[in-house]
């Protein structure tokens, strides 16, 4: 082959992988996207999941933690923590449109499956705030432990729950009154929790205590500790945080701070089958590319690490800003 | 009946009843429990130091148990589990050990104590007192107290000399400044500390090249720098090493040093149980609620006696019980680990009752380090490379009352 003729040619294959990504593109306003909230620098990142690469950085409120979308990821909810505010951005203005009375300090929160009710941590209040996205107005405020943190929905939408740091419970609130109804003592430091998809279990990492708890979701009782060890790295270091279930069933990923790796739990038996070095302290998870990826928020490092979840390996790291917190995916 | 729920029978009764049945089946039938802590301050006449910026706060300690009740109430809220607090400030050591008496009188079994080591030895002599109540140390940092003069019964939350001296020294190694200049005053805390540097010195490998006892009657505040230069001159040095408990003329020895080097210790860069910069871990959210319930930093007596509280409290919800033998053998179990802020779970020890816990070095503005430094290796677990090991201990302490 001639060098015109295989420059035409690669060039040729190369138009056409283009235009066959157009034409997948196509039916979408852009690529799939990841959020990711830089606590210290009042920013988000946006990465391209196809470069794997920061495209853009966006300012928002003071210390910005948990961000979640709403159904159709037209809008972006972000805690600003230090703003005592829950910003809403526009995704496709790629700004900030409103902000929602949120209580004091928001750190995390949830979307009810009603894609309206936003249940909200209050970690300086020790009390959880219910907002109705649409009104804009709060609607309920339910007291909980000293230093709310976790809150996650169930995917029947009837139980909002919320983990509280220092008096280490699971605190469960019924959605259709916004009333605790009952709590569930785990161990030390109880940061996130995570429903399977099938509602029946509730994972919740305890961040001190160094296990994840695997409570069952009818009588809201704890059936299984994972334990996690990791050879030269102390067990005092090893603290579980961020938690992420593959749709499959799987696997559920775990990040375990500053420890720096993640854990891949084997979520039928709750064995661990391998842990994943990452940058340092790791502290939560999101799945992208239909769960092809997985990428993870490591704090002191200031990046992020993005996993293969197929062959279970770390694949690259990009840099975003500082102390990056939260994520969220938009395909 | 509980005299909080005064109905005689009627529906409603019956009806509140059916509701507490209900809850106490859901809380896998816990009962109320009710806890009446007393935190005792000895009020200790401080001399005069040359330096009146930061004189240490008049409820320093006691706005800590404040809040460990108020973080323990909101925990037990959930529990049926209720803390009350009494507090009394007393210079008087017969006055502080005649309320502990009254507390104990009346049944109740947890005192927290911001004593020096002499009213707290009494304390724990007094007959009416042994073997019912814990006694939770969060005043004295004596190593006599954790090494020969230990007691069953008495815990502590602040951390010892020992401790607090050998954080600063494995920093000191760990940078390799390992050439100690000692400068000290005649307190007996401060020779005290004294002490405790030339054991961590033997520990780790440093060298005191010099020891020298300041006898300045000068104001130093006008003549530090005529008078320090010449007064640590001498051999070659890394760091310059202050035993000033009282904060006397340890403030003016940084910078004036006749070698430009850092200064450590008592001032300068300092160990601590606890310090306004400390913000990891979740540690900003304590410092906040602290900020807002006492008007200003939370300094390590208050977290001492705030910890204090919360290891009780923790002892109370795992046990479910507020009796005085059980939350002790509970303490020192190994199923007790308490979350405080500082990174990892903490425990007791059991040969002396001392909670292990890492021990932050600051300077008055930013967190430096926190000790244990990485490589200082121990069997058990590397918080046990800080302050007396069970091996040079020579207490006989049991681990029930």
């Amino acid at each position: 082959m001639t060098p015109l003729a295989r420059f035409l040619n690669r060039s040729c294959v190369r138009h056409a992988a283009i235009i066959s990504l157009m034409l997948a593109c196509a039916p979408q306003s852009r690529a799939e996207v990841a959020y990711v909230s830089n606590e210290k620098d009042n920013t988000l990142s946006v990465i391209d999941i196809d470069t794997l690469e920061v495209i853009k950085t966006i300012e928002v409120g003071l210390r910005p933690r948990g961000i979640t979308f709403n159904r159709d990821r037209t809008v972006l909810y972000i805690c600003a923590s230090d703003s005592d505010a829950v910003q809403i951005m526009d995704v496709a203005k790629q700004r900030i449109v409103a902000d929602l009375p949120s209580g004091e300090d928001p750190e995390q929160f949830a979307l009810h499956p009603d894609d309206r009710r936003l249940y909200i941590s209050n970690e300086d209040d020790a009390v959880v705030t219910v907002v109705d996205t649409q009104t804009r107005k709060v609607i309920a405020q339910v007291d909980v432990g000293v230093e709310p943190e976790g809150m996650a929905v169930s995917p029947d939408g009837k139980w909002a729950v919320n983990t509280s740091e220092t008096t280490n419970m699971l605190h469960w609130i019924d959605t259709q009154t916004n009333k605790l109804v009952d709590n569930t003592l785990v161990g030390q430091r109880p940061r996130h929790v995570e429903f399977a998809r099938d509602g029946s279990v509730l994972w919740a990492s305890s961040e001190i205590g160094g296990t994840v708890a695997i409570v069952s979701v009818p009588d809201r009782q704890i059936k299984h500790t994972i334990n996690f060890k990791i050879p030269g790295v102390h067990r005092d270091r090893v603290q579980p945080v961020g938690i992420k279930l593959s749709r499959d069933g799987r696997h559920a990923f775990v990040a375990l701070g500053p420890a720096n790796h993640v854990a891949v739990v084997d979520a039928k038996t709750f064995e661990v089958l391998d842990y994943l070095l990452v940058g340092r302290r790791v502290w939560h998870l999101e799945f992208a590319s239909d769960e092809a990826l997985l990428l993870t928020t490591n704090g002191v490092s200031g990046d992020v690490t993005v996993i293969d979840t197929k062959k279970l390996k770390p694949i690259k790291t990009i840099k975003v800003g500082r102390y990056p917190w939260g994520l969220a995916v938009a395909p | 009946m509980d005299p909080e729920y005064p109905c005689t029978i009627s529906p409603a009764c019956a009806g509140i009843f059916f509701g507490l049945a209900l809850l106490m089946v859901a809380a896998a039938t816990r009962a109320d429990v009710d806890l009446s802590v007393l935190y005792l301050k000895e009020d200790i006449a401080r001399p005069p130091v040359l330096s009146n910026l930061s004189p240490p706060a008049a409820d320093s300690g006691l706005a800590g148990a404040i809040l460990g009740i108020s973080d323990s109430n909101t925990t037990g809220r959930f529990l049926k589990q209720r803390y009350a607090l009494d507090t009394h400030v007393d210079a008087s050591p017969e006055a502080l050990i005649r309320v502990a008496r009254e507390h104990v009188d009346k049944g109740n079994g947890v005192i927290v104590a911001d004593l020096s080591k002499a009213t707290l030895l009494r304390l724990l002599q007094t007959p009416e007192l042994m073997g019912k109540t814990i006694v939770i140390n969060s005043g004295a940092p004596d190593d006599e107290l954790r090494r020969t003069e230990c007691t069953s019964g008495l815990l502590h939350t602040l951390p010892s000399r020992a401790m607090l001296s050998d954080a600063l020294a494995q920093f000191l190694i760990a940078r390799r400044w390992k050439k100690w200049l000692l400068v000290h005053g005649d307190r007996p805390a401060d020779l005290a500390w004294v002490s405790a540097i030339q054991r961590s010195e033997k520990r780790y490998g440093g060298r005191i090249v010099a020891t020298k006892q300041w006898t300045f009657d000068t104001d130093l505040r006008r003549t530090a720098q005529q008078e320090m230069p010449l007064f640590t001159q001498g051999r070659d040095y890394d760091v310059t090493l202050i035993a000033d408990d009282i904060g006397d003329v340890g403030e003016y020895v940084p910078y004036n040093t006749w070698l430009p080097r850092p200064v450590a210790g008592t001032q300068g860069l300092t160990p601590t149980g606890w310090h306004p910069v400390v913000e990891q871990w979740g540690a900003q959210q304590l410092q906040n609620r602290f900020t807002e319930s006492a008007g200003r930093g939370m300094d390590d007596r208050d977290y001492a006696a705030w910890l204090a509280i919360r290891a009780v409290a923790e002892a109370v919800t795992r046990s479910n019980s507020s009796d005085a033998r059980t939350l002790y053998t509970y303490m020192l179990s190994d199923a007790f680990e308490v979350a405080a802020f500082k990174g990892r779970s903490l425990t007791f020890r059991r040969w002396n009752g001392q909670l292990r816990q890492p021990i932050p070095l600051v300077q008055p503005r930013a967190l430096v380090s926190q000790s244990p430094q990485p490589g200082f290796l121990h069997p058990r677990t590397e918080l046990d490379t800080l302050g007396y090991d069970a091996p040079e201990s020579t207490c006989e302490f049991k681990d029930a009352l």
